[in-house]
């Protein structure tokens, strides 16, 4: 147990970083001139028109932020080498030194300046509020009751967490909010004129329009170190030129993105949330959350304990066809990735089947498990002695009443230690179901993390609840297997 | 009760039986003999339709059996409704009691009511010797106990035949007299019984008549008397002395 922990604290330590450059915050600038090299943190998941993979050479990377930080660079005589790293963790890598600033997106506001130096705007957004076509809401404050969404940690999350609490849906990607939108899974869209215009009112949602009037706006800035004051300074020199001589205003052409907001004055900074601490409410949080990845373990692995039984068999003694289909599923599910899985179940067939995102969850991860249940019980149902099945039948058994008596009842009793590594592994497996927007125990955390600016507390906070969950899970098993195996002597060696 | 006609059966190119014809009448008791690989225990497999064969006829309790029968069906549940077998390997249900082994069959094959079957089950675990065993789940009981429950078991389905296959030959000696006895019982009782066996004292004590099976066939068939004491054929005679061959 204290090794698990280890690992945890581990991984939550290692593995926020993008990169493994050891952090040299003594005169980055210098450093940088010397290098002959600027490296920036940004995320391609931001998608067009941020920084993106170029369609045509999917190797290149494309996207207005590099054409800024690529002129930024110029003027301040060095290359710019973007660093790829998850957007919600742009921050903490750069403390750690994995890049020298932050250019995606990163919205200007007060609690940021807390943390970074921000350098001037180099682009206006406003957020915009998408709703369907027949909506009649005219603005933020007509949305009570309504499910709202965004993405997670942005500025327009702020907003709609001030006015409508922890009730905001909250997604990953540019393009999932607005599909949940168009198919009544949520009732309105915050976010930047820029993602709304590009993901959500386009010809693809002829049923979804972004109301005309900015919500807030806000400005993107350039996150660098506080230690880093001369590097800010060089920064914003840099952007006030390609201001003044026109190389800011060609750039956000090029990319579509001018318009009158970027010579009016600059909006007010952001006035974002001041950072939580943990507090009770928080503590209820993460115990709601926990009951949620219990609730849908739980829930995935009756699922696939059937599922499983009923392959097995199928694999064992069914007829060819029925053999083949059962291996086909089994390798289906078992070979590709839980996560695509669960993408489809939401979102691919969301045309034919609206699910829920918790059924979607409890059917996907069922599934997707039922698969290796599968391969479990098919080994158990192999290993038992092949004079069982004759003494049944040389009772009159029958084939189904030979399983269910005497074959299968042996074969779940030798089972039980592999199922109950699968139940345990579930549970952990169950925070891929934040992807379509269920909030559970790890998606809580790295929420979180965000509000408090930290990872230990909410990480530990995180581990110690699976653990929690887990330990009693392997002692409920370790009994059951007491109760059902009754020999349970080890064979002499 | 039974009659074999021309059995053949082959395991690819090897023949495993080669044209078996017997009759056993009720009530008799044969003890089946023979050399390892001779094709005994295939023999009395074949009568229970554990395994198919290739050629001939078998009546058994009422049933006839035929080549390329299905393995599961109607026949086959009144076959095995009829005849009982008790394996080398006692084969108990692990997770089962034994109460609930013997009960299992009555309740699930001939659906009869609970009450019904634990009093026939309790009588024949007393007949068996065991009445104080019956939660004993089979780790917990010797070699000896579980082969008496397994015949137990088969009884409570009420056959008209048992088959036995080497139903002593993985117990310690000192454990066979007890599962030989509740045998002679069954034996006395008029129970239809083919043995295959390697036990001298059931082939001449308590068998009616004594089978030598050798390479697939019948090689001599008559009372005891007569085929132990004296048999006739060489690989009889040769089987049986180095049976009554003293352990050095």
């Amino acid at each position: 147990m204290t090794r698990r922990m280890v690992l945890v604290i581990a991984m939550l330590v290692g593995l926020v970083g993008c990169s493994d450059s050891s952090p040299d915050h003594a005169g980055t600038l210098a450093a940088i001139r010397q290098r002959g090299e600027i490296t920036w943190g940004g995320d391609v998941q931001g998608g067009e028109p941020y920084v993106y993979e170029d369609p045509d050479q999917p190797s290149r990377i494309i996207g207005f932020e590099v054409d800024i930080m690529d002129a930024v660079a110029r003027r301040l005589g060095v290359r710019a080498r973007m660093i790829q790293c998850a957007w919600s963790n742009l921050m903490p890598s750069l403390e750690r030194g994995d890049f020298d600033i932050i250019a995606n997106g990163l919205e200007a506001t007060s609690e940021r300046r807390e943390q970074l130096l921000l350098s001037a705007p180099y682009f206006v957004y406003a957020e915009t509020l998408t709703v369907r076509t027949d909506s009649d809401a005219r603005s933020v404050f007509d949305l009570a009751g309504k499910q709202v969404a965004t993405l997670n940690q942005t500025y327009a999350h702020d907003i709609l967490r001030m006015l409508y609490g922890d009730a905001v849906k909250l997604y990953e990607g540019n393009e999932e909010p607005y599909t949940d939108l168009a198919l009544g899974r949520v009732d309105a869209v915050l976010l930047d004129n820029i993602i709304a215009d590009r993901y959500g009112c386009t010809p693809s949602h002829p049923t979804l329009k972004c109301l005309p009037y900015d919500v807030a706006r806000g400005s993107y800035v350039i996150g660098v170190r506080k230690a880093d004051p001369e590097l800010k300074q060089a920064i914003d020199g840099a952007l006030a030129a390609m201001r003044s001589d026109g190389e800011l205003e060609r750039i956000l052409r090029k990319a579509a993105l001018w318009d009158a907001r970027q010579v009016e004055p600059p909006p007010a900074e952001g006035q974002a949330i001041r950072p939580r601490s943990v507090d009770g409410e928080m503590v209820l949080q993460f115990f709601a959350a926990a009951w949620v990845t219990l609730e849908l373990s739980a829930l995935a692995f009756l699922l696939a304990v059937p599922v499983g039984i009923a392959l097995a068999v199928a694999r064992l003694y069914g007829s060819a066809p029925v053999r083949h289909a059962a291996r086909l599923y089994i390798e289906l599910f078992r070979g590709t990735p839980v996560l695509l899985q669960l993408f489809v179940l939401y979102y691919g067939v969301a045309s034919l089947v609206n699910l829920g995102p918790v059924e979607a969850a409890v059917l996907g991860l069922g599934l997707n498990y039922g698969a290796y249940e599968a391969e479990v019980y098919r080994g158990a149902l192999l290993a038992i002695p092949r004079g069982q099945s004759e003494a049944a039948r040389a009772l009159g058994l029958g084939p189904a009443q030979t399983l269910w008596h005497v074959l299968l009842p042996q074969g779940l009793r030798l089972a039980l230690p592999p199922m109950t590594n699968d139940l345990v592994s579930l549970l952990k497996d169950s925070s891929l179901v934040s992807v379509i927007t269920v909030i559970e125990l790890t998606k809580r955390m790295t929420i979180a993390a965000v509000d408090l600016r930290g990872w230990l507390l909410p990480g530990l906070l995180c581990a110690a609840l699976y653990l929690a969950l887990s330990f009693p899970l392997s002692e409920i098993a370790r009994r059951l297997e007491r109760r059902l195996v009754r020999d349970q002597r080890p064979l002499a060696l | 009760m039974i009659s074999v006609r021309s059995l053949s059966k082959r395991h690819g190119d090897r023949a495993v039986l080669v044209g078996v014809t017997a009759e056993v009448a009720r009530g008799e008791t044969i003890a089946i003999v023979g050399p390892s690989g001779g094709g005994k225990s295939t023999l009395l497999r074949c009568l229970n339709y554990l395994e198919g064969f290739d050629g001939g006829e078998v009546e058994i309790a009422g049933v006839t059996l035929v080549p390329g029968m299905a393995t599961a069906g109607p026949v086959l549940r009144r076959l095995r409704a009829r005849v009982g077998m008790v394996f080398q390997q006692l084969n108990l249900f692990p997770h089962l009691t034994a109460i609930d082994n013997i009960t299992l069959g009555p309740r699930v094959v001939r659906r009869a009511s609970h009450d019904v079957a634990l009093a026939k089950a309790r009588e024949l675990l007393a007949q068996v010797g065991l009445a104080d065993r019956a939660g004993a789940y089979p780790h917990e009981l010797s070699g000896g106990q579980q082969q008496r429950i397994a015949i137990a078991r088969a009884l409570a389905q009420e056959p008209e035949v048992m088959l036995f296959d080497e139903p002593t030959s993985a117990l310690d000696p000192e454990m066979r007299d007890d599962v030989i006895d509740v045998m002679r019982g069954l034996a006395r009782n008029g129970m239809t019984m083919l043995v295959v066996t390697h036990e001298m004292q059931f082939a001449h004590d308590i068998a009616s008549r004594v089978w030598v099976i050798d390479r697939g066939t019948i090689a001599e068939d008559g009372p005891p008397a007569q085929v132990v004491d004296q048999p006739r054929t060489a690989v009889a005679r040769e089987f049986f002395s180095r049976l009554r061959r003293p352990p050095p």
